[in-house]
């Protein structure tokens, strides 16, 4: 058996090679948009400052402990010959140390822990923007109050205002994240949670929700929408403007006006409020032309998704509680033609 | 290879000189604290939080008319106290199988039995009344917690009488010498842990408002 | 205890074969055998769940399950491993171990050692039953409330989850009571709680944890299955409930269970590495104190899981302390384990490398628990596969390769046959590869956004390469395991002489009798004067002890086999089945005779009464 550190080392080179590529691919967060390892607003940066602190740590006990372990492999192994090892029980003095230095370190890192904890519990001061957000099985709504609007599968925020989030769950558990720019809470019925951030820069990120929530957790997803002030100021005066009614303009496309006609006979308007107003069963789709995504942030908004949600939403999303209502290939056009002309 | 010569007496051997049963019993009795003691806790983080009535103090309203306490305490004072007094008799009758002294022994153990069969017989009146003024398993938390909790303590009480009429019916058929007295004793340590269950159990849910 | 068994004709000497002998022994090898087959395929059912798991997320928008059925996979995979793999894995430990380092005959209650093995056995196939009616548990191993209730939750599935964890708790408790007892009382004389074995000392304090714990989580499941058959709202918010209580209900007892899973294996790996290196275990006392620690803080960490909860500050920053305070004694086992090896004569045998390459993987798991023991950087981890990571580093790379090692440690003894050393060390190699393959890329996928429990992952999100990975590092795990199986199967038809009494010169009481033991274990009890109790032996004796032969088969009267635990086994799994879809009374009624049958018949048993052959 006295090979075996050799064959170790051998096997043990390829597998050195792969970790390395991991780490490299780790290293390389730009490649994921729902990284947490690129903050992009104050809260994310606290945790990550936090957890790069603790990181640091981390790897120096990793090295040198699996060091000390892998030298001791190496030097004690059997060799022929060698002597029988010296019966030794313990050593007082050694345990002693081996628990007060983990004790100094877990201190170096409990402290800014502490008062991390503390800082990303206040709530944010007068002058944020208030959002309350709602988890569904399975998407999620978001309301401003201050500004009258409800939306739903895209939080919309301007950069450089603090947002605060106020947030609940209409029927079972959720967890709402916001992975590049704060941590995430567990919504539950009846109660409040809160978090708030500041973002940095403008953009289009991804996110979902983290708290296994039935059949259709995995495609709870929703988008994060960070815009400039200006950009912000006019997205709420739009959503605010007077719904289209298509059907009363002789000039608009037939098209648009067959598929308005069809949302409410088909019964879409039974679960999809189409102006500004609190929801009905279903997400709000008040300027639903204007959003990027569908589906709860998991289909681009393109005609062809659309048709295809429209037509069957049980073939993306199996159990959504929107039903397959048999639609025609031209009806489904018309509505897709509708609810895109709602920009 | 030092070695002690076979013996069956082995068997008894044990190496801190305790019976097993016995040590198994007290094992028994801590995990069921435990067991115990989420129920109570479950009791007390609901207490208070009802959405409609019966509270278990003071006057409740029902459909705006004010109904009466629900909790009838002087019955279940009375109740406590034959389930306290139980605990004692049972010492006794333990002190009667040691000896061996069957009189004092059957005696005791009967009277026991007699206490604990009151005691849940006073449960189920009181389960029944209450049921009979509206108040169900489901009515509210209040109504799920109290059942909940004191069912099982119930149902602890009922398998207690159940193990202590077995061992009397050992004991009559002249099978309970002072020998086996730890038959009787491992049933004895049960019912006290009962009976203390059930001295947590009163004042949390009867007597603090 | 004067009393002596004399007076009984020596009842039951020899063990018998066949299938009916399986049934109704009482011998706590025997059932450490059934443990140990059970679990096993077990756990091999949940590797296959695994593998389905590891396939569906080969690719975005993988469409090999659907949702419904990938969300029973990943409830049941976590369920299995945890009930039905490792915690019943470390039982055969117990069962066939534990009185042989003691120097003890058996367990306290043999009858009851069967009883927990056949309500283990119920309660595994009676949550496994549910995949014939298509309806598997389905809300997560952690079966949060109020996604659980009737009101969300309405077919079967978490009927059988209730109940099949309710059945398994009672095997539990059941075997908790007797081991307490079996080493309070049961060791050797003269052997004192500070001369056992480190795997007895670990395995005590697991069942003091099981004790405390089990009644916890048996108290949620009641309360869950009462709202779901009778309509209560212990858990449901429109009646005032509360589904946070749940949260800390379970991880009252959740967190305990991460202990109950790992600390028999820092029992076995203490066993394997002094034996290996050739020295005693370096700080014995420690050892023991840390072990004792760490369970006992471990009751006082539960909300850790539940940071992201917002429980604010002041509870956030007790039990981050709390956890962080954890660290400390698990560092101190991990460098008493270092200071053993440490000056040796290290043997890579095939437990060894087990061994050793527990403590490598272990530290890792050790390392990414304090990154997320500070609640706002576990704001990011929780819910990631981050925790996936940490945790199968910690109960894979911890639990199972120490399960492993010990396994081709306690082969011998407990088969009599050696298993193969190649194949043994190529199946190290293959899992500890396949391993780190699978789960160390968790890590960066998990930081970088993909949430636990997703049936899938969109192709924007660009976690398609870490998880093709995974999933190549879940097939070589699986090859790893057909090696395993190979070897068994190999030496199990070969005609090697029979393995010797002590094969690896070890330091403990069941390496003192021939292997596999006889019935009654020892003929006589053995006489212990302190610490590695064999090594003390052989060294007076000179180095070596003679190989022992195996003595008449009367020598030593032993408990007759018996049927009744069984029986109030099916009482108590028909009597709790009854609560599958809502309540029903006569199967209720059904299970309570047959349990109160059982046990009448039981305590009536004269277990070493004349049985006529």
């Amino acid at each position: 058996m006295s090979q075996t550190p050799v064959r170790r080392l051998r096997l043990g080179a390829p597998v050195l090679l792969l970790a390395a590529a991991m780490l490299a691919a780790g290293c390389a967060p730009d490649q994921y948009p729902q990284t947490t390892l690129i903050p992009r607003a104050d809260f994310a940066r606290e945790a990550d400052t936090l957890m790069r602190q603790t990181l640091l740590w981390a790897t120096i006990v990793f090295v040198l402990v699996e060091g000390a372990l892998l030298f001791a492999i190496w030097k004690f192994r059997n060799r022929p010959g060698a002597a029988e090892p010296v019966q030794t029980h313990g050593n007082t003095t050694l345990e002693i140390v081996w628990t007060i230095i983990p004790a100094f370190i877990l201190a170096m890192i409990a402290v800014p822990t502490v008062r991390t904890i503390f800082k990303t519990s206040q709530r944010p001061g007068p002058g944020a923007l208030q959002v309350e957000v709602i988890g569904h099985q399975w998407w999620w709504e978001f309301r401003y109050p201050e500004l009258g609007i409800t939306t739903a599968g895209e939080l919309v925020v301007p950069s450089g205002r603090t947002v605060s989030l106020e947030m609940t769950t209409a029927d079972v558990l959720h967890s709402f994240w916001l992975p590049q720019f704060a941590g995430k809470r567990d919504v539950f019925p009846g109660r409040y949670n809160n978090l708030w951030f500041k973002a940095e820069v403008e953009g289009n990120f991804p996110a979902q929700c983290v708290e296994f929530c039935g059949v259709q957790h995995g495609r709870m997803a929703y988008r994060i929408v960070s815009v400039t002030p200006e950009a912000f100021d006019a997205w709420a005066a739009n959503f605010n403007a007077p719904p289209k009614d298509f059907t009363a303009d002789s000039t608009a496309n037939p098209l648009v006006r067959e598929g308005q006609r069809l949302f409410t006979a088909k019964g879409c308007g039974g679960c999809h409020a189409m102006y500004p107003a609190l929801p009905l069963i279903g997400p709000n789709l008040h300027h639903v032309g204007s959003r990027s995504h569908i589906a709860a942030g998991t289909l681009e908004n393109t005609d062809e998704n659309l048709a295809r949600w429209i037509k069957n939403p049980q073939e993306w999303k199996t159990g959504v509680l929107m039903p397959n209502l048999g639609l025609t290939d031209q009806e489904t056009a018309a509505i897709v033609a509708y609810l895109r002309a709602n920009q | 290879m030092a070695t002690a010569h076979a013996h069956a007496d082995d068997h008894h051997y044990t190496a801190t000189g305790i019976d097993n049963r016995k040590l198994a019993i007290w094992t028994f009795i801590g995990s069921e604290c435990m067991f115990f003691a989420s129920l109570i806790g479950t009791y007390l983080v609901y207490k208070g939080r009802d959405v409609v009535g019966p509270k278990p103090h003071g006057e409740w309203l029902l459909n705006g008319v004010a109904q009466e306490q629900m909790l009838e305490i002087p019955l279940v004072t009375f109740g406590t106290a034959l389930l306290l007094f139980s605990s004692f008799f049972v010492v006794l009758a333990l002190n009667g199988a040691q000896k061996g002294n069957r009189k004092q022994l059957i005696g005791w153990l009967l009277a026991t039995i007699v206490c604990g069969v009151f005691f849940v017989g006073m449960q189920v009146y009181e389960f029944n009344h209450f049921a009979h003024r509206g108040m169900g398993y489901t009515t509210n938390l209040f109504s799920s917690t109290f059942y909940t909790l004191t069912g099982f303590h119930g149902t602890h009480v009922t398998l207690g009488l159940v193990w202590l009429v077995s061992v009397l019916v050992v004991a009559l058929r002249g099978k309970l010498p002072p020998e086996k007295a730890l038959n009787l004793e491992m049933a004895a340590l049960y019912w006290h842990f009962v009976d203390v269950v059930w001295i947590v159990i009163f004042p949390v849910v009867y007597l603090i408002r | 205890m004067a009393t002596t068994a004399l007076e009984h004709a020596p009842a039951h000497h020899e063990e018998a074969t066949g299938i009916w002998s399986w049934i109704t022994t009482v011998d706590h090898k025997r059932i450490g055998i059934m443990y140990g087959v059970t679990a096993f395929l077990f756990f091999l059912l949940g590797g296959l769940e695994a593998l389905v798991i590891r396939m569906q997320l080969w690719g975005p928008d993988g469409r090999l399950v659907s949702a419904e059925v990938y969300n029973q996979l990943f409830t049941m995979h976590g369920t299995t491993m945890i009930f039905l793999g490792v915690m019943p894995l470390s039982a055969m430990y117990f069962n066939y171990m534990i009185p042989l380092q003691l120097g003890a005959r058996d367990v306290a209650f043999p009858r009851l050692n069967a009883f927990s093995y056949w309500v283990f056995l119920l309660g595994g196939l009676i949550i496994n039953a549910s995949w014939f009616f298509g309806a598997a548990p389905n809300g997560g191993w952690f079966g949060y409330a109020n996604l659980t209730s009737a009101q969300y939750s309405p077919g079967l599935n978490i009927d059988f989850w209730t109940v099949g964890l309710q059945i398994l708790g009672v095997a539990s408790l059941a075997a908790a009571v007797n081991f307490f007892v079996t080493v309070i009382n049961l060791r050797a004389p003269g052997m004192g709680m500070m001369h056992m074995p480190m795997f007895v000392w670990m395995s005590f304090i697991t069942q003091i944890l099981l004790l405390l714990s089990f009644p916890i989580i048996t108290v949620a499941l009641v309360l869950l299955m009462i709202d779901r058959s009778f309509g209560t709202h212990f858990f449901v918010p429109a009646g005032g409930g509360d589904p946070i209580l749940w949260q800390h209900l379970f991880w009252l007892f959740g967190h305990p269970e991460v202990y109950i899973l790992i600390l028999p294996s820092f029992g076995i790996v203490s066993e394997i590495l002094p034996v290996f290196s050739r020295k005693p275990l370096f700080g014995y006392a420690a050892m023991v104190f840390s072990g004792a620690f760490i369970a006992f803080v471990g009751f006082g960490v539960w909300a850790h899981h539940m940071f992201s909860t917002g429980m604010g500050p002041f509870a956030d920053a007790f039990f981050a302390l709390a956890t962080m305070i954890i660290a400390i004694p698990t560092g101190v086992k991990i460098f008493n384990w270092i200071g053993t090896v440490w000056g040796g004569k290290l043997e890579f045998k095939t437990p060894m490398l087990f061994a050793l390459g527990f403590i490598a993987m272990f530290i890792m798991g050790g390392l990414s628990g304090v990154m997320h023991a500070s609640p706002p950087a576990d704001l990011q981890q929780t819910d990631t596969y981050f925790i996936v990571a940490h945790f199968h580093y910690v109960l894979f790379g911890g639990a199972i390769f120490a399960l492993t090692g010990g396994a081709y440690y306690w082969w011998p003894k407990m088969s009599g046959k050696m298993l193969d050393e190649g194949l043994g060390t190529l199946h190290f190699w293959l899992m500890m590869i396949g391993f780190n393959l699978t789960f160390f890329p968790m890590h960066i996928v998990g930081l970088n956004g993909m949430p636990r429990r997703v049936y899938t992952y969109s192709a924007e999100s660009n976690f398609e390469l870490l998880n093709k990975m995974e999933t190549v590092g879940a097939f070589l795990l699986g090859l790893a395991m057909l090696v395993f199986m190979w070897n068994i199967l190999k030496t199990w038809r070969s005609h090697q002489p029979p393995a010797p009494a002590d094969p690896w010169n070890g330091a403990t009481l069941e390496w003192a009798i021939p292997s596999p033991p006889q019935h009654f274990n020892f003929p006589a009890l053995p006489r212990v004067h302190g610490r590695d109790a064999l090594w003390e032996m052989k060294r007076v004796a000179g180095g070596t002890l003679p190989e022992p032969t195996p003595v008449a088969h009367d020598a030593v009267p032993m408990p007759n086999p018996s049927w009744k635990p069984l029986v109030a086994a099916l009482g108590v799994a028909i009597t709790l089945g009854g609560f599958i879809g809502g309540s029903h009374l006569w199967v209720h009624a059904v299970g309570l005779v047959v349990l109160f049958y059982g046990v009448y018949a039981w305590a009536f048993e004269d277990p070493f009464a004349a049985t006529g052959h």
